[in-house]
């Protein structure tokens, strides 16, 4: 029994860690999204002819800027279906 | 997946999360990994063969002129940022992004196809997706970092590139050597393990949520109003997040790709 209440522990932690990191890290990835469209709108809409160049360079930056949320999420899936800390208890 | 029912939704995913693996410990090899990843290859060489084979200096088909579009694509790309002999960049830039592009593709398979038609031939798990396995990540990232550090050799002579590994950024005095050191060994080893991770983690994501989707249709055979909402559920929320992720396999071959040419002609700066 004493090892039931032990899992339970870990996996309640678990469980707020992984809220953690999904939320943390779409916060950093949201609002840094937005600040680069936001400069990519203002200078589109100074340059229109600039427009395919930073487009490009737009989807670039956005694969870029998601790239540490999503290394996230998918720890924090790995965390969700296959626990490694569970391990300890076999 | 061969006709057995899964105990729980827990079950269902672990289960597709699972490599078909042989060996254990330090050697175990993901079959299905390297089985997609070759083959994959295999049939990007043959796409690129057939269009070199039926070139035309004339009117050209419609494949040729995709595959001259591509080519040129890469070659601007390569050209803008890297000012040396493209040679070898330029074709190696092209591969990683059809290779990778068409490994990413693998995910945009229906989800429990693969596993039905490994368990046509007996296998219990077959994961079909090869960029979603750290491994085929890390060993990409880990031949880019070895041809990155081969162009900074090539451009500036290995001692060159050894005074430059000890003096740059801060100064040539001795005393600076050990935090020049320092950061240039943090700056050269984050490139190949954030280029593997960004592209794992895509991928790896991407799979668990068409997983985590396919779980909302996966009571429909119940007949209630509920699940047939989730049915109906699945079927729009799986459309959507698979428009959303062409777009994503495509734009993360693509930075792949331009993060191989932008590492390789950074190494190639410095003067």
């Amino acid at each position: 029994m004493e090892n039931l209440a032990l899992i339970a522990q870990v996996q309640s932690y678990t469980a707020i860690a992984l809220g953690l990191i999904i939320g943390l890290g779409a916060i950093g990835a949201c609002i840094g999204i937005g600040i680069m469209g936001s400069k990519f709108l203002e200078a589109a809409a100074r340059q229109p002819e600039l427009i395919p160049t930073l487009q490009g360079r737009m989807f670039l930056l956005a694969g870029l800027i998601d790239a540490a949320f999503l290394i996230g999420v998918a720890l924090a899936m790995f965390f969700a279906f296959a626990n490694p800390l569970l391990a300890r208890f076999g | 997946m061969a006709g057995e029912a899964p105990e729980s939704s827990t079950a269902y995913i672990t289960h597709h999360l699972t490599h078909l693996t042989v060996g254990k410990g330090f050697w175990s090899f993901h079959v299905d990994t390297i089985f997609m990843s070759v083959l994959l290859g295999i049939v990007t060489l043959a796409l690129f063969y057939s269009a070199a084979r039926k070139a035309t200096p004339g009117v050209p088909g419609k494949w040729q002129a995709f595959v001259e579009m591509l080519v040129d694509f890469i070659d601007n790309t390569v050209k803008e940022v890297f000012h040396l002999d493209r040679s070898f960049l330029a074709p190696m830039a092209l591969t990683i992004f059809v290779w990778v592009f068409l490994m990413n593709a693998m995910d945009l398979l229906p989800l429990d196809l693969p596993g039905k038609v490994a368990g046509l031939f007996g296998i219990r798990y077959w994961r079909a997706v090869p960029t979603a396995d750290v491994n085929t990540t890390f060993a990409m990232s880990l031949t880019v970092f070895v041809v990155v550090i081969f162009f900074a050799v090539k451009a500036k002579g290995a001692g060159g590139y050894m005074h430059e590994l000890f003096t740059a950024p801060f100064g040539a005095h001795p005393l600076l050597w050990i935090p020049n050191f320092v950061l240039n060994v943090v700056e050269l080893l984050s490139k190949p393990v954030s280029l593997a991770m960004r592209l794992f983690g895509n991928m790896y994501a991407g799979e668990l949520v068409f997983m985590l989707i396919a779980l909302l249709g996966a009571s429909f055979f119940t007949f209630t109003v509920g699940s047939t909402v989730g049915m109906l559920g699945q079927v729009a929320m799986g459309a959507a997040w698979g428009i959303f992720h062409i777009l994503i396999i495509t734009l993360q071959a693509y930075i792949f790709m331009v993060l191989t040419v932008v590492y390789s002609a950074m190494a190639t700066e410095h003067h």
